[in-house]
C-alpha cells in the first residue's frame, strides 16, 4: 500500500462522508428550498473529493477524473439554480419558519408598477 | 489498497443513496422528488468513478462522465418542465 493510496483513501473518505451528510440533509430538512441547498452543497463537495481522491490514488487516472469532478462542480449549481426557479414557480410554499422572501417581494411590486424591468436593479440598489 | 476500506467506503456511498431514495419515494410535491433524484444522480456519479478504481477497469471514468452530462440535461428539462416552459 503506498503513500499515494492512502492520502487518496483519506480524500475519498472525506467526500463519501460529505456525501451521505448531504443524503441526510436531503431525508431531514423541512421544505424543498432547504433540502436543495443541502443536498446540493455537500454532494457538490463530496463527489468532487471522492473523484479527485480516485486520481490522487491512481496517478495515471488524474486527467480524466479531474475532467468529470469540474464537469460536476460546474454543473450541479445550475440544475440547483433550474430546480429553485421551477419549484418557486409552480407555487411550493416554503414552510412555517420563513422569515423572508426577496423574489416573491421583488415579484410584487413589480406587478404594482406594471414594469417589465425591475427599475432598483438598474438604478443600483433598491431603496 | 485493501478490500475493507473499498467496502466502507462503497457501503457508505449507498447508504446516502438509500437515504436519498426514501426522500424520492415520500416526498410530498414534485419538486422534493426531483431534488432527491438529483442528489442521487451526484452521488451515482462519484460511485461508478470509486467502483472503476475498486475494479480496476478505466472506462467507468468515461461511463461516469457520460452518466453525469445525461442527468444534468435530464433534471434541466424536468425542471424546465415543473416551471411550465415546455
Amino acid at each position: 500500500m503506498t503513500a499515494a493510496a492512502v492520502i487518496g483513501a483519506c480524500v475519498m473518505g472525506f467526500g463519501v462522508i460529505f456525501l451521505l451528510l448531504g443524503a441526510l440533509g436531503i431525508l431531514r430538512l423541512p421544505d424543498v428550498y432547504n433540502r436543495l441547498q443541502a443536498g446540493t452543497k455537500c454532494t457538490t463537495l463530496g463527489a468532487f473529493c471522492a473523484i479527485v481522491g480516485v486520481g490522487i490514488a491512481e496517478p495515471d487516472w488524474i486527467f480524466k477524473a479531474l475532467i468529470v469532478a469540474v464537469f460536476i462542480l460546474l454543473t450541479n449549481p445550475i440544475s440547483a439554480h433550474a430546480l429553485a426557479r421551477a419549484s418557486y414557480k409552480s407555487a411550493v410554499l416554503p414552510y412555517d419558519g420563513t422569515v423572508v422572501d426577496k423574489y416573491g417581494e421583488l415579484g410584487e411590486s413589480e406587478e404594482a408598477a406594471g414594469a417589465p424591468e425591475a427599475p432598483g436593479l438598474t438604478a443600483g440598489g433598491r431603496e | 489498497m485493501s478490500l475493507p476500506v473499498y467496502i466502507c467506503l462503497f457501503g457508505v456511498a449507498v447508504a446516502a443513496v438509500l437515504l436519498c431514495m426514501v426522500r424520492a419515494l415520500m416526498g410530498p410535491t414534485a419538486s422534493d422528488r426531483l431534488v432527491a433524484v438529483d442528489g442521487m444522480v451526484t452521488i451515482t456519479t462519484a460511485m461508478l468513478v470509486l467502483l472503476g478504481l475498486f475494479l480496476g477497469r478505466r472506462i467507468y471514468i468515461d461511463v461516469a462522465l457520460v452518466y453525469a452530462v445525461l442527468a444534468f440535461v435530464g433534471v434541466i428539462a424536468v425542471a424546465r418542465y415543473l416551471e411550465g416552459g415546455l
